[in-house]
């Protein structure tokens, strides 16, 4: 298997590349942010003493290529450094929010990816008639609907109106028993789910029908296959590429686009730690995040890439 | 039937009848709702509170980037959580006046320039250590030293010298200040062991409750202090649960998922306080909402111009449609009734022909450029532009800016001429006006320089005698009105709310949101 070893070592090294790049993407865009962290920190109780001390206290009198750089090399050794507003060490406050989050996007994924491939084969079925033209006119509803609103929505009818789930995940507790974990995040999965069905139910639909109208497969059925070796033997391995990009664009959405649910929820995940860095300067909480978030996103996209490459004869064995 | 509505109030009251049922049962006895509530309330009260329970409270403000030290709390969260382990010298009283917390009594020199606190003997902080007059010389020390970065700095200034000997703590001050005593209420100023200088963050204090878990930005639980020396803390727990989500907040007080919840939005507030099994409490407080104008700056540089833009301003419109009469009238100075020597005068009405002629007096007639944003204060992007269009009508042309929340308060506030904004307020006049009016004050945000004003205030602070010193504020409060760069055009109300598990709510209580943030201690969980 050398080339797969080869593919691998390529992207791996890409992957790294682009995380540099995206590191001094998200300083530069920290720094051409208005006010600094000791003014954030102050906030209207500030006076120009207290600012003064503060600024130099958190070294942010520095040039900003030094702090940079600093920052860089303690990553490299595995470092995140300290929070500039709590001074507390930014590794250990985030994994606690990471694991949340995973915890998080991981039943959203559970619920989503399952129900959103069977949606999509369950359409292809029944294309064109009443129930393929029910479950997209209803995914691609909740997909248009801002995810806030479908919260708010949520909330209100099963939080206070039916009294079946918490309105909010506030009673999430990372070392709850499993069961009152998931009752505690019940409707933040429900909202996630929505918002990610219809993009991966659209794109099994339109995968599947693409492959079943090829020539290949209506020789396929010419020879005599039934048709679960048609579509077992034929159609799905072509369909796979484009199915998992998809998915896995949708998990790292799961991960890194859920700040808006965190924060309507009150869900303790890296979201809602990351805006609050944000709005009060944090850099390199920012940066921390900024960099757990873009390698989410890289190694699942990744992922697909290899996924999409094994599957595919024609980029396994290439002339 | 006076005696069976009595006895049915107080079996509801004791929790042996729900409420729904009592208020049935009073309206067949022809008793209205309001009257019932009444009734129910009171006898609640005179039941007297019930210990034990936990109390979860839904808080807007807290951030992950909080942190465990008096000295840099600034937000809501952060100010309930020290309420819960810490306590200054004094604390405000419900009356507006001064209660004794760490310190038993106090006293001032005849000239206010030094003030003895005697320390109430016997008491304990958390962690077992007596509470000496050191403790209080140290942590007063930790919040004015040099390099402190503490919220407090701006107060601890004036200070000279803090000694302690015995249980008696003595401060010398700069200049006479009578207020001395509202000042060191100020919640930065937590009592901590050897000042909190080892470990700021301790969180230990003398405070009626000891906190047990502390998830900054998420949630704080403590429990009961076995060993508080005062009657404070009814329910055993008390958790406070973050949530800056207006509608989450709403949600999980209608759900039961909490009892209490502070900043109901205006805007929804009638429907929350309509909901069955929700109270909504509104206190009158200092706070208010502003327009300011820098009095250095052109145009605003011509008293005139601010003259016209204050007549050109309808704030009665401003109460009814932006604050949804959930507040009151503003006279263009910071002070309220809710001030302890307020003295009323004539209210400032909506006046185009008078904002015209000064327009006319003033020579200028070019645009006007407001700037404002989301976060200046709850709609205030609409408050603007209904400025705007009571201005046209004055025939001043209001251009209305829009800025980013991000940046406001580094970039705009404080820096940009005219923008809008808002103000907490502070206990005392003397407080609101050193903080932000007095010419060499740091955050005088309207660039407000009055040599007559600044001497009265010096002069109000020696002043013992409460008729000249009231005076003195009356004769302050119309120069801002008349000359200052302020528009004040409402003063809002904070609006809490709790579910009917809970029970003990004071009415008109001095101070800020949630009975001073006391409502989770004095409140109780009925039985």
């Amino acid at each position: 298997m050398p080339l797969i070893v080869k593919l691998l070592v390529q992207r791996i090294a890409l992957g790294l590349f682009l995380l540099l790049l995206v590191s001094a993407l998200i300083f530069a865009g920290t720094i051409i942010l208005p006010g600094d962290v000791a003014q954030s920190i102050l906030g209207q109780s500030a006076t120009p003493e207290a600012l003064a001390n503060l600024r130099a206290e958190l070294g942010l009198n520095e040039p900003a290529l030094q702090r940079y750089f600093s920052w860089l090399g303690g990553l490299m050794q595995g470092d995140l450094g300290t929070a500039l507003t709590s001074g507390r060490d930014i590794g250990e406050s985030i994994a606690q929010r990471l694991s949340n989050t995973l915890f998080l996007a991981f039943w959203a994924a559970i619920v989503a990816v399952p129900l959103a491939i069977f949606l999509g084969l369950l359409a292809v079925r029944y294309r064109e008639r009443w129930p393929d033209k029910a479950i997209s006119g209803v995914t691609l509803a909740s997909i248009s609907i801002p995810e806030f609103l479908i919260g708010y929505v949520l909330m209100f009818f099963f939080g206070v109106k039916m009294g079946w789930f918490y309105p909010t995940a506030a009673a999430f507790r990372p070392d709850a028993p499993l069961l009152d974990k998931l009752d505690a995040i019940a409707l933040p999965v429900a909202t996630l789910t929505l918002v990610v069905l219809a993009h991966m139910m659209r794109m099994t639909r339109a995968a599947i029908l693409n492959v079943m109208q090829s020539a290949y497969i209506e020789t396929a059925e010419l020879k005599g296959l039934n048709s679960f070796q048609v579509i077992y033997r034929h159609a799905f391995p072509n369909a796979i590429a484009p199915i998992v990009n998809v998915v896995m664009l949708n998990l790292a959405y799961l991960v890194v686009g859920v700040v808006v649910i965190e924060v309507v929820f009150v869900y303790p995940g890296m979201g809602q730690y990351l805006v609050d860095s944000v709005s009060k300067r944090d850099v390199p909480v920012v940066q921390a995040c900024g960099i757990i978030f873009a390698a989410v996103y890289i190694g699942l996209n990744m992922i697909a890439d290899i996924v999409a490459i094994l599957s595919n004869p024609r980029l396994r064995h290439p002339k | 039937m006076k005696d069976q509505l009595h006895f049915l109030a107080r079996q509801a009251a004791t929790g042996m009848m729900s409420r729904r049922e009592f208020m049935g049962r009073a309206a067949a006895l022809g008793l209205t709702a309001a009257a019932a509530n009444t009734l129910l309330s009171s006898k609640v009260m005179a039941a007297g509170p019930q210990k034990g329970g936990t109390i979860r409270v839904g808080l807007q403000g807290g951030s992950t980037t909080d942190s465990l030290d008096p000295a840099l709390a600034t937000n809501q969260v952060a100010l309930s959580v020290i309420r819960l382990w810490g306590e200054s010298l004094v604390e405000l009283a419900d009356d507006g006046g001064i209660q004794g917390k760490v310190a038993e009594s106090f006293s001032a020199s005849a000239d206010a320039r030094v003030w003895t606190f005697k320390i109430r003997q016997g008491i304990t902080f958390s962690n077992g250590k007596s509470v000496t007059a050191e403790d209080v010389v140290q942590t007063m020390d930790r919040h004015s030293g040099e390099d402190t970065k503490s919220g407090a700095l701006g107060i601890m200034r004036g200070i000279k010298n803090v000694s302690g000997e015995g249980d008696t703590v003595t401060i010398e001050l700069d200049t006479p200040n009578a207020d001395l005593p509202y000042l060191l209420a100020d919640y930065h100023l937590a009592i901590q062991p050897g000042g909190g200088k080892d470990d700021p963050s301790a969180a230990i204090g003398t405070g009626p409750y000891v906190l047990k878990e502390a998830d900054m930005g998420v949630r704080f639980v403590a429990e009961k202090n076995p060993n508080y020396w005062g009657d404070l803390g009814n329910a055993e727990t008390i958790e406070y649960i973050v949530i800056n989500d207006n509608t989450a907040r709403v949600a999980a007080l209608q759900s039961g998922q909490v009892d209490m919840i502070d900043r109901v939005p205006p805007r929804t507030a009638k429907l929350v306080g309509r909901a069955p099994g929700i109270n909504l409490h509104t206190t009158s407080g200092p706070g208010h909402y502003v327009f300011i104008m820098h009095c250095d700056t052109d145009p605003f540089a011509n008293n005139d111009v601010r003259m016209a833009l204050k007549y050109g301003i309808n704030r009665q419109e401003m109460v009814d449609k932006i604050l949804n009469g959930f507040g009151s009238v503003g006279n263009d100075t910071p002070i309220n009734a809710s001030y302890p020597l307020y003295t009323e005068f004539e209210q400032r009405e909506y006046d185009p022909d008078k904002a015209m002629f000064h327009l006319k007096k003033s020579g200028y007639d070019g645009e006007i450029l407001l700037r404002t944003s989301d976060n200046s204060f709850p709609g205030a992007p609409d408050a603007a532009a209904l400025f705007q269009q009571s201005c046209a009508g004055a025939g001043i042309k209001l251009n209305v800016k829009r800025e980013p929340n991000d940046g406001y308060w580094s970039e705009v506030w404080n820096k940009q001429p005219f923008c809008t904004s808002y103000w907490g307020g502070r206990p005392t006049q003397d407080q609101m006006f050193t903080t932000a009016y007095l010419s060499s004050a740091d955050w005088n945000d309207t660039r407000f320089n009055s040599e007559q004003f600044d001497q009265l205030l010096l002069a109000a602070r020696a002043e013992l005698d409460t008729a000249k010193r009231t005076q003195m504020y009356a004769d302050m409060s119309t120069i801002l009105r008349d000359e200052g760069g302020l528009i004040c055009p409402m003063f809002n109300d904070f609006v809490d709310a709790t579910s009917d598990r809970l029970a003990g709510w004071v009415e008109d209580a001095k101070g800020f949101a949630l009975m001073n943030s006391y409502a989770p201690h004095r409140m109780w969980v009925k039985a």
